[in-house]
């Protein structure tokens, strides 16, 4: 289904409208009390665009010196170009190795490249376990958010599924629910044969892939199954430690307004002899799966992206129609330029227009991604490819005739504005416009006084 | 042509640089990185670590008692315990890093137990290679006889740190790792008060898969 058809199948649901509503409060106001801690937050998201470009514009040759660095230790490098060859990458591992069941930490690649179904259908149990992932591995559902998978569920829905899966009694306490899913979740922590976790960044400088987290399921799901598999884009590389200590002060503020994350885990290789915890088997997949369409794009400051959130999060498109509503793995702001790019503009006409264009997503951008201008050049490829319909086009087309004519623009300018006057009436409501009747269906337009800005500029009082 | 080679050859066909990665460029990137380039630090991570330390403690729900010695460890652990468990047991157990085994254990109550943590632990006993006083972290290093497991699966987790053990920042961590350890061990942990979740209604719980409870022992 189109955007269109799904947003407006999720403006009329009541328990998202709900959940929206709340979230929007604590993510925005969150984001805002912690980056005012931060005096010089400007300089260090200019430091951080700047640290993710440089990794950006010599992808080849720190993704070498990360993978030199990796296999020092005892890791096991892997790429792949496509969905697909990830997914036989990882079903490979398990099957070489026996693998019946693994647990698994939050990545959103792996929901790009539907992983745990390749992962099923090859007779591999998969955990999740992040608390939001869990839920809607239960729910049977994709993610909402990138940082709050379960945002769009209400804490009635989430009982009712621990009541349908765990069969002990209905719980109506967050507290209590939380705790449920620990005690569920902490046998299978202990017993899985395989961890597959996510990367939020990979240092070129150690080898390292890393995680971060709060609830510390992905501390357990790289420490102490056997084997540890990583799957992660390649744009992730960013050269040094001290990059990521840059940009960790940007994440999570970000993100949920928290000045930190409860765990950073960096992971470099496999245990050594001696030592009594750690996986023997470390593998990375590094996905390309359309990253490489960017590289030196019209839109390549999109592989800036650290995945904190906030562009949707702060989006009042995204806070009124929920994630599910972009139909694909990356919602807001960034997923309307990620799912045309990586799905094919084609497919996912209404994107790059489900924004008002207020630019609220580039200014919270913690790596000042310019978010509007990347939609604006993939409504511009839609225009072109003529994928948009026939009247937006002929009107955008009308448009510029008459604005690359000034007189012309003026006289139709001045008719239109008297004819949109009497159209209003007495009330000065305009109540159905044509052209535009979708918009005055919900609504009434102000009609305008009947004078344009020229004629009023023009007839301005001058200074004595 | 391999996955790796083909991912490669399109980075570069698409940045508009021509054959494969040469050594001059992989050489301009090691400088980049040897550079070691600090990035912009906010004015307070400069001020009193120990003062900022204290107080992000206390945002992260992080407990903070000092001792005058390594040997008040035992007495100070009996006494947080006997606040935070529900009814009092004539022995408490504990299971903890071997570098606090040879402490009185016995006079504060406590069975000490030197090994790496089980699912079924109820609470851990560490240490920490440093803190960080920008984030009230903590940080420790897993190897042989520090593993990380003991600070992540009980509820509760009490770490002992040392006052001179104190760095402003997490640069100043890394740089210490470097001129200590040479290299960063495999398992780099950074923790930053007990585990909570927000995943449902966004709704702050304060325990989700690891520790409920993160106390810390500062020491000289």
């Amino acid at each position: 289904m189109f955007f269109k058809q799904t947003a407006s199948l999720k403006l009329n649901d009541a328990v998202l409208q709900k959940a929206l509503k709340n979230a929007k409060g604590k993510f925005v106001d969150g984001r805002a009390a912690s980056v005012a801690t931060i005096d010089n937050w400007e300089d260090i998201r200019t430091h951080a665009a700047a640290l993710r470009d440089r990794a950006i514009h010599n992808l080849d040759a720190y993704l070498i010196e990360f993978e030199k660095n990796a296999t020092r230790r005892g890791a096991v490098v892997h790429w792949a170009e496509t969905a697909e060859e990830a997914n036989a990458i990882i079903v490979k591992i398990a099957q070489d190795n026996a693998v019946k069941t693994v647990t698994k930490s939050k990545s959103m690649v792996s929901e790009e490249i539907a992983l745990n179904d390749a992962l099923e259908t090859a007779g591999v149990a998969v955990l999740e376990t992040d608390l939001g992932e869990y839920i809607l591995q239960l729910a049977k559902e994709p993610p909402s958010h990138i940082v709050a998978p379960a945002v769009h569920k209400s804490k009635e829905q989430v009982a009712q599924l621990f009541v349908d899966h765990h069969h002990k009694p209905r719980l109506t306490d967050i507290a209590a629910m939380t705790r449920e899913a620990r005690e569920v979740l902490r046998s299978h922590f202990l017993g899985a044969d395989m961890g597959i976790s996510g990367a939020n960044f990979i240092i070129a400088e150690t080898g390292t892939t890393l995680t971060v987290t709060n609830e510390g399921n992905a501390d357990m799901v790289t420490t102490i199954p056997r084997i540890h598999c990583v799957i992660t884009g390649i744009e992730k590389v960013i050269p040094t430690l001290e990059d990521f200590a840059t940009l960790i002060r940007l994440l999570p503020r970000s993100a949920i307004g928290q000045s930190i994350a409860n765990y950073l885990t960096l992971t470099t290789g496999i245990k050594k002899p001696d030592e009594q915890e750690g996986p023997e088997q470390m593998h990375i997949v590094l996905v390309d799966a359309g990253r490489t369409k960017l590289v030196g794009s019209e839109m390549s400051e999109m592989l800036r992206c650290i995945r904190c959130g906030a562009c949707m999060n702060h989006c009042p498109v995204y806070q009124n129609v929920g994630g599910h509503a972009y139909g694909w793995v990356y919602p807001g702001p960034m997923g309307s330029v990620l799912t045309p790019v990586y799905t094919g503009i084609e497919n996912s006409g209404d994107l790059p227009n489900a924004s008002t264009f207020c630019g609220e997503c580039q200014v919270v951008c913690p790596v000042k991604i310019p978010l509007p201008d990347l939609m604006r050049k993939l409504r511009e490829q839609q225009f072109d490819m003529k994928l948009r319909p026939w009247s937006e086009r002929w009107a955008i087309k009308a448009w510029g005739f008459f604005v690359s004519r000034p007189k012309l623009y003026a006289l139709a300018t001045r008719i239109g504005a008297r004819f949109a006057s009497w159209m209003g009436g007495r009330g000065k409501l305009i109540h159905k416009m044509p052209g535009i009747d979708g918009w005055t269906d919900g609504r009434d337009m102000p009609a305008p006084e009947g004078k344009t800005f020229r004629e009023l500029y023009a007839a301005r009082p001058l200074k004595p | 042509m391999s996955a790796r080679d083909n991912i490669l050859a399109r980075i570069r066909a698409n940045d508009g640089k021509h054959g494969s990665t040469a050594e001059a460029e992989l050489v301009a990137a090691r400088a980049v990185i040897n550079a070691r380039t600090r990035g912009p630090l906010p004015t307070f991570a400069r001020h009193d670590p120990m003062q900022h330390f204290i107080e992000e403690c206390a945002r992260l729900k992080t407990t903070l008692a000092e001792v005058d010695s390594v040997s008040a460890v035992p007495r100070e652990v009996g006494r947080y315990l006997s606040t935070v468990l529900d009814s009092p047991t004539p022995s408490i157990s504990v299971v903890g890093w071997p570098e606090f085994t040879a402490l009185d254990w016995q006079s504060a109550n406590i069975d000490y137990t030197n090994r790496p943590a089980i699912g079924s632990d109820l609470i851990g006993l560490t240490g920490c290679f440093c803190a960080i006083g920008e984030t009230g972290t903590l940080l420790l290093l897993g190897a042989r006889n520090t593993p990380k497991v003991t600070a992540l699966l009980p509820e509760t987790h009490i770490c002992v740190v040392k006052k001179s053990r104190l760095v402003a920042t997490m640069e100043d961590a890394f740089q210490l790792v470097r001129d200590e350890m040479g290299e960063l061990p495999r398992a780099t942990f950074f923790v930053s008060g007990p585990s909570r979740t927000a995943d449902i209604e966004q709704t702050i719980v304060i325990g989700a898969h690891g520790p409920y409870r993160v106390h810390v022992v500062l020491v000289p």
